[in-house]
């Protein structure tokens, strides 16, 4: 079992995202994270899947979506071959607040991103060994709140979508 | 609104005809009734088939399909109308047959808020099918029906749904109808790769025990006559699946028969022996495979197969030749040597008649008191056309029937192979019927699974096709009650039918029906219901407690294939 990321680059076509859950569904597969956005490309989307399995399920999994009738293309690499993102958000009561902040976020090189009366959000992207390290130790400040996105994520080699959108 | 504008329920029809669509198979209902008021105007040139349940429909749109080629084409109406459809679905998504099912939606607006007869049949079909899409512009239903009929038919076949909102249909507007060519996301064409041909050739050419075993997509791919010459020229005995029967002549040379769990001896047996295993247009079932760990363990593997997905799936393969079999044949053809194997093809010899001797001979021509299946089937085959259609529901019969219907020709099989769905032989024969009243249609059902779609009797009488009903009543779910007396102790749990007096029922639908349960009366019944004109019923009572062998019990090696 390893992690692995999936690209899959589609038509923006209602239900696909459902098309292809179903695919991990059937098989008792859970994704770790998914994102959807728009591509460089207009109409085409990329949905970025993060999910641990043995390779030989991830490759099932990579034919059984690109049979999907409105998949363009889909492909998995290891985490070695991919440049990654995710973003935290931590929200955190003032009141807990002890003037250990101003280390932590220096430390993790987070950012405050709003600071209302009761509460101060902060922000941390990168990995998710990173951002789960804040998460630990802002539970020491009375975390209100967190949240994490999926992976976003693009390959490392110098391969563009452009050749399977003809 | 300009006149050249028309209602979306007649662009539907329009479509339809558009499509070469012949005939169609649907229900009423209300959400679909402005397609079904714009049928009443094109009646001459496309026909319907009122079934009497939508699975019905579906099922009789499998059985069209599958003869014919064509794609299947059937309609229902919203909710239950749609629901009904899904064993259909599945059972052409597995099997790979080509549907287009159009189901009426609630109007658009009433979407999502629970309204009469609403279902999110989109969500529900989506595992079953092989693309679907609902339509809630007018101007979307032509492009839509186009794009399904192209993604049914192309490719590895299979059921697409269209759900058509009622306001759709009953909108105006223009009908310019442009078939789908092709579109960027779906690629149908594989171009054979030349190196795996030369790899595949190697391997072939090196072999001392090399063994073919095809599948339906021999029959999906038109690759009959490459198959055969590949055979011929490479001398290379080969074995067909249950769905792969009829892409080549059971009297072909090269012919050594059926696999499965309750194949043929031999074939199954000497899976394991052979150091070259070419698998054409064949999935490796489980039903196939028996234990996989145990499967083809000493071979190398060469897979000729157009779905991507179906590579090292199951089996591992030493080569995989992507693209359609009727292509990579051709090329294989060429490559390899011409060659012939007298020893192997004489172990396979042996097997079969040891096979013969203990399993075929006493169902053929039983001694014993009580009809075997095999006997009706014997019959059947001494007295039917070449080109006779077999249709099977699903069971012990369906076995006996596969294993001793002689098949000649392509297409000639109808049964419901990867879903395994009791019911569906009675509405596929008579789809199969409906494409052709000039060919002999033999539906052999068991009493189990007839009763599950008994109601298309009234729809073979409507429209007269003269279907060839043949029941094999044993009283009994025999299968289940077959696997209870060998894995469960014979505890007959709920497997004993008290049935119905079937030629009644039979009769009260108007179709002439006749009940055997002596030897002597057989050969002259099966001669009765041959030659008459329009459809028959006949009731075959066969002995209660009779098994199915050879068999691979389910978790054994295809090796440990059992005579008794």
């Amino acid at each position: 079992m390893k992690r692995y990321t999936i690209f899959v680059i589609t038509e923006n076509f209602i239900g696909i995202l459902n098309r292809i859950t179903i695919i991990f569904t059937r098989r008792g597969i859970n994704i770790d994270a998914l994102t959807a956005s728009e591509s460089r490309l207009e109409g085409i989307h990329r949905i970025t899947i993060e999910v641990t399995a043995s390779e030989d399920t991830v490759i099932q999994l990579v034919n059984q979506i690109e049979k999907i009738i409105d998949v363009i293309k889909a492909f998995y690499h290891e985490d070695e071959s991919v440049v990654y993102q995710e973003i935290a958000l931590y929200k955190i009561p003032v009141s807990r607040l002890d003037g250990g902040l101003e280390k932590i976020i220096r430390q993790h090189n987070a950012k405050i991103i709003a600071a209302e009366p009761d509460f101060v959000v902060l922000e941390l992207t990168g990995h998710k060994e990173q951002t789960q390290e804040l998460l630990e130790i802002l539970k020491g400040y009375g975390l209100l709140e967190f949240a994490r996105s999926g992976r976003v994520a693009v390959a490392k080699r110098m391969l563009t979508i452009d050749s399977f959108v003809k | 609104m300009k006149d050249s504008m028309i209602r979306g329920a007649d662009i539907v029809v329009r479509s339809l005809i558009a499509e070469n669509a012949e005939i169609i198979f649907g229900y009423p209902g209300g959400a679909i009734m402005p397609v079904y008021d714009a049928l009443h105007d094109y009646h001459d040139q496309l026909r319907h088939v009122l079934t009497r349940h939508e699975q019905g429909a579906i099922h009789a749109a499998q059985g069209y399909a599958r003869v014919s080629g064509k794609v299947g084409v059937c309609i229902a109406t919203s909710g239950p109308g749609a629901t009904n459809l899904i064993t259909g679905l599945a059972d052409a998504q597995i099997d790979s047959t080509p549907l287009v099912c159009i189901t009426g939606q609630v109007a658009s607006h009433l979407l999502g808020t629970d309204a009469f007869q609403e279902t999110d049949v989109v969500g529900i079909s989506m595992p079953g099918t092989k693309w679907n899409i609902q339509v809630r512009r007018v101007e979307d239903i032509a492009p839509a029906i186009a794009k399904g009929f192209y993604i049914a038919k192309s490719g590895r076949p299979g059921p697409v749904l269209i759900d058509i909102t009622k306001d759709a249909q009953t909108n105006f507007g223009e009908f310019n109808y442009e078939p789908c060519l092709g579109f960027r996301s779906y690629r149908t064409h594989i171009p054979i790769e030349k190196t795996a041909i030369q790899e595949a050739a190697f391997l072939i050419n090196m072999a001392k025990r090399p063994y073919v075993l095809f599948g339906q997509g021999v029959v999906l791919g038109q690759a009959e006559a490459e198959l055969k010459s590949f055979l011929e020229k490479s001398g290379i005995p080969a074995a067909c699946t249950l769905l792969g029967s009829g892409a080549l002549s059971e009297d072909h040379p090269n012919y050594v028969g059926k696999l499965g769990m309750h194949g043929n001896y031999a074939p199954n047996l000497l899976t394991n022996q052979c150091d070259v295993l070419i698998a054409v247009g064949m999935r490796f079932d489980d039903r196939v495979t028996g234990d996989l760990k145990r499967y083809a363990k000493q071979a190398k593997v060469i897979h000729l197969e157009l779905d991507p997905a179906e590579i090292n799936k199951n089996v591992k393969c030493e080569v995989a030749v992507l693209g359609s079999c009727k292509d990579s044949l051709e090329l294989l053809t060429q490559a390899v040597k011409e060659n012939s194997y007298p020893e192997w093809m004489a172990k396979f010899q042996k097997l079969a008649d040891e096979e013969n001797a203990t399993v075929i001979q006493p169902d053929l021509m039983p001694t014993k008191n009580g009809l075997t299946m095999g006997e009706v089937i014997h019959r059947v085959n001494q007295y039917k056309a070449d080109d006779a259609i077999l249709v099977t529901d699903v069971g012990q019969h369906q076995m006996i029937a596969w294993r001793y219907f002689n098949y000649k020709k392509p297409r000639t099989q109808v049964t419901s192979g990867g879903l395994g769905t009791m019911g569906f032989a009675l509405p596929a024969a008579l789809g199969a019927q409906m494409y052709d009243f000039s060919r002999q249609v033999v539906c052999v059902v068991g009493d189990g699974g007839i009763q599950m779609t008994i109601q298309e009797l009234g729809t073979i009488m409507q429209t007269k096709a003269p279907v060839k009903i043949v029941l094999l009543n044993n009283n009994f779910l025999g299968m289940v009650r077959q696997w209870q007396q060998m894995f469960f102790d014979k505890r007959y749990s709920f497997t004993e039918l008290d049935n119905p007096d079937f030629i009644k029922i039979a009769e009260a639908y108007n179709i002439q029906a006749q009940k055997v349960t002596e030897r002597g009366d057989l050969q002259e019944a099966i001669e009765d219901m041959l030659i008459h004109d329009g459809p028959y019923f006949l009731e075959v009572v066969v002995e209660k407690e009779d098994n199915v062998f050879p068999m691979i019990a389910t978790g054994c090696s295809v090796e440990e294939v059992r005579l008794s």
